[in-house]
């Protein structure tokens, strides 16, 4: 149409910028974000403004995302003013997100704009369901949201109002509460928000002291307070370890024999597999890792800061430390393991503390922890093996810290000495050395093929039948990959085929993909 | 009872004149109706209306002093028809419920009230649950109005005017004979805001003198001849009763300028989005001083004729806002006009959306598309409207959309329907995927992930009868989930008996857990809880006998989900006849914790010996492929990453949160999932012997533990 309307001299019947307060909150059903919404309608009520808030309870409730709306404006004359019941996008003044991703939401739907928007937000996460099934890594990436608050907001106040709730005593309303008095956005004082919290009976006191903590991380602006020290830092054994001499050469070797590259990674991976067995299984991760890191010079990994190397100390680490019977044993029987319960519960001296575990051993655990040459002749006798499985496999509740189970796990947990000779340790010693045999023919040819294939070990975990499914998914990968390991874009499609068999547990894109292979292989 | 206390609202229904009322839509809607001097006051719970009804189950003190009767109606249809007392005796009566799906099983009472008309004022509160946040179908009420002729507020929001329209409603069916409705949509009914209170008023005809003096008049029976009388009563008699006190006692609002070229209709409910947008364009203040002449229907049906004649004699156009489809008020507008040959120009769902939501955002859009069309000089020089779009297209927010994950509802903390369906899920893994009925309540969040079961829902207790069509033999059975609350709203009979009468050979699981829970923790006839004022305690499992059926299984420990899995397997599998019925029992956790949490407290903070009891997860045994998290979605089953560079993956973790329901390692445990989980007992207060007990079984573990950790290699010296 003509824009000769645009240029009429007409006012505008009034100052369109002239609106109430807009305040919306968004978080999470059963995050209180209706006390928050109570509390700042009374704030504003208590000025002699009029307030409305609005909300959606219903099904959102259940933990579902869910938004409250505050408008606030003091009358005119004795006139009320008309408030909205839904916040407009790109007329909003402030956005108080009670969780990081529900901030990102807001920006989504246009709630957040660098005209007039101050965003107080706690940075925490709470991971929705999408992020939590995915059998690999699902979470989402905070890098995204901060990224695009820079963008949208006009002022930002991020800070973990969770932690801080939570180290008062209290709960993210309160520091929330106290943000927004922090933030200076609404013309009141700072003592008129307490008047509201003390006007309110349960919890007051915590509720005072996360909004006076949250008000002065505010005002003074200071960065993030230094995290407070790790338990485990702090903690350091007051006795100095006796060094192994064993252990001090096996450092020794890995500090000789690895490049620099991988000596963090190898160190990790040492550590871990002399815990899971002894310093002399450690020897075996060595010579193992020594073997692939020539594979890996041979193939030129120098100028790929030997990334082969990298990822075989981290793999095979994983790979020679099998979720066995004696391994879990040993873990739930540690001091160590009870000590960290205890912390977390946060157990008193007057209080005593039991631990129940959900057991359900089937015969096939029973079995790998025989003898290989027995185990397997077992293994030919269905019959038998089908008498012993209806004994074995049941679900048992195992009372960790009562004598007769505790020295039963304790025992079993000592099963150290015949580990090697078992039929698990025969399987998976056999598995393992086809992977990297695989992975080492791979890298000579392409070498992030080789990297990639090292890297599918991240497929095998779990245990019981998931762990036959990790399994069957590795297998299916690994076949997958031998069908376009001649071409040029292969260390792709096994990224791809890795990525694909991570998503879902019934493996249906993996085998999207192995079909679309298939289509062209 | 219900999720929590309603004491403090209670207090709210006594203020008189003089007082001042601050609080939500709804409990301002509750106390007009004792204002306006009801005797009786009936309904079904459900968002957006369930805090009216709450309110009123724990004001019993209010009520009794004033002679008002209150009863929680077993569905829409039985509060329907409470309202025939309303037939013969000038009794003025309200009911309340969630629509349009209340309404719809409603109708049939409301359509024999209606024809035969009413002495006494009856109001139907609804609540209009449409639009963002809304749990059912969109549609609309007014239909139904139209249908029987049962006139139709929707009153600006704002608790003066409803509070007011109340009143004015129940003056309105009286002289009219006919019964109203009042439509209050879900975010007016959760709107905070206040209004000038007046006194109770004691009803001038109570329930007991009805009962007392009986009266009969065959001619208010839907019977021939009488309906047909009805019918033509409803035109001639009481339509223009009803136009007459509308438009005498002005309960349609004209706002703004008398004259000007163009304006707005609108229904009251738009009103205040409607002033935004204006604002927005520069055409009104925050106060509602409008340049843009309005009629704000707080009555949109009828339609008051003359009104819209006048508002649009002069003018070149006139904009409909009118939420929802099809555009009835559009079209009976169209009709005025034509009929009297007025030339305004219609607009309305040209200019604005068919359907969804009128937020400001698009009414802005709206009406400056009208006003373009019709009236540009008055959009002046246009101040810039609020726009997020540049935002909105930036490539750094583009790029979170691919991030920020869907956040649907889910299961509560330990809620006692999660081992349900784990342990569907585990007999899915076993027999195969099923035809799976769902229902509404919350279990129908299971058609969400993580568990992904039920393929249709069909409305509330109808689970169970919309299986009736597979009743074939064939190598798998139909299943159907119903909860408790859809159970007694009509599924005792419309399912189970209609299984049974059918022989339908499919598995009915019944989720029982005490309240209807979705609609807010209410009591119903099979609740647990003993309450003075209703009986409760009757047994579903007496009922589905009592009905014929003859396999009947209950549960009464849902945690269980070995047993649970292995009674979902027999009843897909035995050769039995019939309907096999399963009643899965435990109680709903929100309502428990509610109930039990103080208790505890007390009952430590007394020196009582308490055991606590929460799960936890051994991360160095997780392995981080989340399988448990796929039987449960458990909201404090979460996953954290460990600062362990071989690990790639998260591991499960428990929070705080945990109410230590055991869904967990029963699942572990059923479906051999894992050895990570286990569950702490915590011993607070314990007794002599729990200490003496502890402390010899600790001092043997202490001395082998530090045994062993003496023989393992310090491993520190690689760090």
């Amino acid at each position: 149409m003509r824009d000769e309307t645009v240029k009429l001299a007409l006012p505008a019947a009034g100052d369109a910028t002239e609106r109430p307060i807009s305040i919306a909150i968004v978080a999470m059903g059963g995050q209180g974000g209706g006390v928050l919404t109570d509390w700042i309608v009374q704030l504003a009520e208590n000025h002699g403004w009029v307030a409305q808030s609005t909300s959606v309870p219903g099904v959102a409730q259940r933990t579902g995302a869910t938004i409250y709306y505050i408008e606030a404006m003091p009358p005119l004359d004795g006139r009320k003013p008309i408030l909205s019941l839904m916040p407009t996008p790109g007329d909003v003044d402030v956005v108080m997100a009670a969780e990081f991703m529900e901030a990102g939401r807001s920006i989504l739907r246009g709630l957040v704009t660098p005209d007039r928007t101050t965003l107080i937000a706690s940075n925490h996460r709470t991971f929705a369901i999408g992020e939590k099934i995915a059998p690999g890594n699902g979470i989402a990436d905070k890098g995204a949201v901060t990224g695009a608050i820079g963008i949208a907001a006009k002022t930002e106040i991020i800070f973990d109002m969770n932690a801080l709730a939570i180290a008062n005593g209290s709960v993210i309303s309160a520091a929330m509460f106290g943000a927004l008095a922090g933030a200076g956005v609404l013309s009141f004082s700072r003592d008129s928000y307490l008047d509201v919290i003390r006007a309110g009976d349960k919890g007051a006191q915590a509720s005072v002291r996360a909004f006076e903590a949250a008000f002065d991380r505010v005002q003074s602006k200071s960065p993030e307070p230094a995290a407070p020290s790790k338990p485990e830092a702090a903690s350091t054994p007051s006795s100095p370890a006796i060094l192994d001499p064993r252990l001090a050469g096996l450092a020794a070797r890995l500090t000789q024999e690895l490049p620099e590259a991988a000596h963090a990674i190898g160190r990790a991976g040492l550590k871990k597999v002399v815990d899971f067995q002894d310093v002399a299984y450690g020897g075996e991760y060595l010579d193992i890792l020594g073997k692939l890191h020539a594979a890996d010079r041979s193939a030129g990994g120098a100028e790929r800061n030997f990334a082969f190397t990298q990822a075989a100390a981290k793999y095979l680490a994983n790979a020679m430390t099998y979720d066995d019977v004696i391994r879990v044993a040993d873990l739930k029987t540690r001091s160590a393991r009870r000590a960290r319960i205890e912390g977390e519960l946060e157990l008193s001296e007057s209080q005593v503390l039991q631990t129940t575990e959900f057991m359900h051993p089937r015969m096939e655990e029973v079995m790998g922890m025989l003898p290989a040459g027995f185990g397997r002749w077992l293994g030919g006798k269905p019959r038998l093996l089908g008498w012993l499985d209806r004994r074995v496999n049941k679900g048992r509740r195992v009372k960790t810290y009562s004598l007769p189970w505790f020295v039963a796990l304790y025992v079993v947990g000592g099963l150290r000495g015949i580990r090697r000779r078992s039929l698990r340790h025969a399987i998976e010693t056999a598995h393992r050395d086809e992977w990297l045999k695989a992975a080492t023919e791979a890298v000579r040819a392409n070498y992030q093929l080789g990297v990639e294939i090292l890297q599918c070990r991240r497929l095998v975990k779990g245990y019981s039948d998931t762990h036959s499914r990790g399994l069957s998914k590795f297998d299916k990968t690994l076949a997958a990959i031998k069908l376009v390991a001649p071409r040029d874009d292969a260390a792709d499609w096994a990224r791809r085929l890795r990525e694909a068999a991570l998503k879902d547990s019934a493996g249906k894109e993996l085998d999207g993909v192995i079909q679309t292979i298939k289509s062209f292989a | 009872m219900a999720e929590r206390s309603f004491a403090r609202e209670v207090e709210d229904l006594r203020l008189g004149d003089g007082d001042t009322f601050r609080g939500e839509g709804i409990l301002a809607i509750t106390k007009a109706l004792l204002q306006s001097g009801v005797a009786y006051v009936g309904g079904y719970q459900g968002s957006p209306i369930s805090h009216l009804m709450d309110v009123l189950a724990d004001a019993k003190d209010v009520l009794d002093d004033l002679g008002v009767v209150f009863q929680s109606s077993a569905n829409e249809a039985a509060a329907a028809a409470m309202l025939s007392a309303s037939v013969m005796y000038p009794l003025r009566g309200a009911v309340a419920w969630k629509s349009t799906v209340g309404t719809n099983v409603a109708s049939d009472a409301l359509a024999n009230l209606a024809s035969g008309g009413v002495t006494g004022g009856t109001m139907i509160i609804v609540g209009e649950d449409y639009g963002e946040g809304s749990s059912i179908m969109q549609e609309r009420t007014h239909a139904f109005a139209m249908k029987s002729q049962i006139w139709l507020l929707d009153p600006r929001p704002d608790h003066e005017c409803i509070v007011n329209l109340i009143e004015k409603g129940f003056q309105l069916s009286e002289v009219s004979n006919t019964p109203v409705m009042l439509e209050v949509r879900v975010r007016a009914c959760h709107m905070h805001g206040s209004f000038a209170c007046k006194d109770n008023v004691r009803p001038a005809h109570t329930i007991k003198d009805a009962l007392n003096n009986p009266k009969r008049d065959v001619g208010r029976i839907v019977l021939p001849p009488a309906a047909y009388e009805h019918e033509q009563e409803k035109i001639r008699t009481r339509l223009p009763a009803a136009i007459n006190f509308v438009r005498d006692n002005r309960l349609n609002e004209w706002m703004g300028p008398k004259q000007g070229k163009v304006g707005i209709i609108m229904q009251g409910g738009m009103y205040n989005n409607v002033i935004r947008a204006l604002q927005y364009l520069g055409l009104s203040d925050a106060y509602g001083n409008t340049q843009v002449p309005l009629y704000v229907m707080n009555v949109t049906y009828p339609v008051i004729d003359t009104e819209v004649a006048e508002f649009c004699l002069d003018k070149d156009a006139v904009l409909i806002v009118e939420e929802g489809q099809p555009e009835y008020l559009e079209q009976a507008i169209n009709t005025v006009l034509r009929r009297r040959d007025i030339q305004a120009r219609v607009h309305g769902k040209d200019v604005l959306p068919m359907a969804g939501d009128y937020t400001a955002q698009v009414l802005l859009g709206g009406v400056r598309e009208f006003l373009e069309k019709t009236e540009p000089r008055l959009l002046g020089n246009r101040p810039p409207a609020p726009d997020a779009s540049s935002v909105l297209s930036h490539p750094e927010v583009e790029k979170l959309k691919q991030v920020v994950p869907a956040r649907p509802p889910g299961l509560c903390t330990g809620c006692p329907e999660r081992p349900i369906f784990a342990a569907m899920k585990l007999v899915e893994s076993e027999l195969g995927e099923h035809h799976v009925s769902a229902d509404i309540g919350c279990h129908l969040f299971s058609i969400l992930p993580p568990f992904n079961i039920g393929a249709t829902t069909m409305g509330f207790g109808l689970g169970p009868a919309s299986t009736s069509a597979f009743n074939v033999k064939a190598d798998k059975r139909s299943i159907a989930v119903m909860g408790d609350g859809g159970f007694w709203h009509n599924g005792l009979t419309s399912g189970i008996g209609n299984a049974v009468f059918n022989k339908h050979d499919g598995v009915f699981v019944i989720v029982d857990n005490y309240y209807t829970s979705a609609t807010g923790g209410q009591d119903i006839l099979s609740s647990r809880a003993i309450s003075k004022r209703r009986n409760t305690n009757n047994s579903i499992v007496q009922a589905v006998k009592g009905i014929g059926g003859q396999w009947v299984r209950q549960i009464d420990r849902t945690y269980d989900v070995g047993r649970m899995r292995d009674t979902l397997k027999e009843a897909l599998t035995t050769t039995e006849q019939g309907p096999k019925v399963i009643v899965a029992s435990s109680e709903c956790m929100l309502n428990k914790q509610r109930r039990v949490k103080p208790q505890i407290s007390q009952a430590i903070k007394d020196g009582v010996r308490t055991v606590k009891e929460r799960f936890g997860v051994d991360e160095d045994v997780c392995t981080g492929d989340h399988a448990c998290i796929r039987l449960s979605g458990c909201p404090s089953l979460s996953v954290k990453q460990l600062d362990d560079p071989l690990r790639d993956d998260p591991v499960a973790a428990i929070d705080n949160s945990c109410v230590g329901c055991g869904n967990c390692g029963e699942v572990a445990d059923a479906a051999v999932l894992c050895p990570s989980f286990y569950r702490a007992d915590v011993i607070h207060n314990p007794t002599g012997w729990d200490k003496f007990k502890s402390k010899i079984a600790m001092t043997v573990i202490g001395w082998l533990q530090r045994r062993r950790d003496r023989r393992r290699p310090a491993l520190e010296a690689l760090a």
